[in-house]
């Protein structure tokens, strides 16, 4: 099983990569969520207590007394082991200077169409590599892949969400390049991706005018992990009854902190504040 | 659906810690989960229901302790309760809060034998 998500009942996540150097595209991995720690449980300290080797001293009194009641203070996180393989996906990506952002939005608000953009128009100033994660199809990878971005695409299967160990996997596989900007567009879900942390640096939530200007009041999990809010196709503004400075001011009762930019990806409207956002967490080069 | 990840790591790591222990039966586990955990309720427990099947947990004794989250308003420095992360302070009516407890989300402890 993996670190957190109960994925393995039949429900593998799959990743593919997809390389523009391959006849067709190909898709050179499939393997299946690899879980080559397939741990059984399979008691293998089998009750070690067999007092027989205590000194030599052959007391036996064969194990008859009861197994004593004792508590055990845990106090362990539930999402522990995720957040551990998080915190070393963080490190990784430090040492290399990573910049790695998660994208968590609703299905249909334009995470795809704002990396597709975003590619196109600075693949001239910056490096990126993109991890893409959907229940199933490789559609999204493959618009990344007509903007000669190094992509993956990861299928979750029934999984709603991305966790660390995915993001470990396949980090393994798309080696991104180092001074590079990570996008990992996750399942489309307001909900779930909130609790699990990848090792993202940023967390970016995008909604879209057509959404309803209460979204962050009603997932307010989402927006309080934020660091960044999108509010995209603000060319559809005018056709819509959607109150940006309501939603602006939900968001921010939500969490204070949050920025906010808005924006069209079909315009061009508000692109450049994003690039300039972008920018200016890209680390630069300490030269000596 | 991710109170079903959820109660996986919950099964995994009361069945590291009771081998650990030598163990053979959970006949409790006692969990913490904050009101602002992110956890729905009646989902963990659908999800309970099925996951802990042929788990040690199967037959354990559960306890949820529900922890009220509260928060300290950054402007005047007034503790309160909360219910909901754009909840205003009810001195000054400010949204700037520094959450105090309630995003737990942790085994407490075990009681094996």
């Amino acid at each position: 099983m993996c670190a957190t998500c109960g994925c393995d009942s039949g429900s593998k996540s799959t990743f593919y990569l997809l390389d523009n150097d391959q006849p067709q595209h190909g898709y050179i991995q499939s393997h299946s969520h690899g879980h080559d720690h397939s741990h059984s449980h399979s008691d293998d300290h089998l009750h070690q207590h067999s007092h027989d080797d205590h000194q030599g001293l052959l007391h036996d009194h064969s194990h008859q007394h009861p197994h004593q009641r004792t508590v055990i203070d845990v106090e362990q996180d539930v999402l522990h082991q995720n957040n551990l393989l998080a915190e070393r996906n963080r490190g990784y990506f430090d040492a290399k200077n990573i910049l790695a952002l998660n994208l968590v939005s609703s299905p249909g608000s334009g995470k795809t169409s704002l990396l597709e953009r975003t590619l196109n128009d600075l693949k001239g100033d910056l490096r990126f590599a993109v991890i893409e994660g959907d229940q199933q199809t490789t559609n999204d990878a493959d618009r990344i892949l007509a903007t000669d971005t190094r992509v993956l695409q990861i299928n979750t299967g029934k999984g709603c969400h991305l966790d660390s160990q995915m993001i470990l996997q396949a980090v393994q596989q798309l080696k991104p390049a180092e001074n590079s900007v990570l996008f990992i567009e996750n399942v489309g879900n307001l909900v779930c991706p909130a609790m699990f942390d990848l090792g993202e640096k940023e967390r970016v939530v995008i909604i879209s005018v057509t959404e309803g200007d209460d979204k962050p009041l009603k997932y307010p999990d989402m927006f309080h992990t934020s660091t960044l809010c999108i509010i995209n196709k603000t060319d559809l503004l005018p056709y819509v009854p959607f109150d940006i400075e309501k939603v602006k001011l939900n968001a921010k009762k939500i969490n204070p902190h949050l920025e906010i930019i808005e924006l069209s990806c079909t315009s061009g409207e508000g692109l450049p504040l994003w690039y300039e956002w972008l920018k200016s967490k890209v680390l630069t080069v300490a030269v000596s | 659906m991710h109170e079903l990840s959820i109660v996986m790591s919950i099964i995994e790591i009361a069945e590291k810690q009771a081998k650990a222990a030598n163990a053979s039966v959970i006949e409790e586990i006692e969990l913490d989960i904050g009101t602002l955990s992110g956890v729905a309720m009646d989902a963990l427990e659908f999800a309970w229901q099925q996951a802990v099947k042929q788990t040690m947990l199967q037959d354990s004794l559960r306890k949820i302790n529900r922890i009220e989250a509260k928060a300290k308003c950054l402007d005047c420095d007034t503790e309160f309760t909360i219910e909901k992360y754009d909840d205003a302070c009810p001195a000054c009516g400010e949204h700037l809060l520094n959450i105090l407890q309630g995003k737990e989300l942790r085994v407490k402890s075990l009681l094996v034998s």
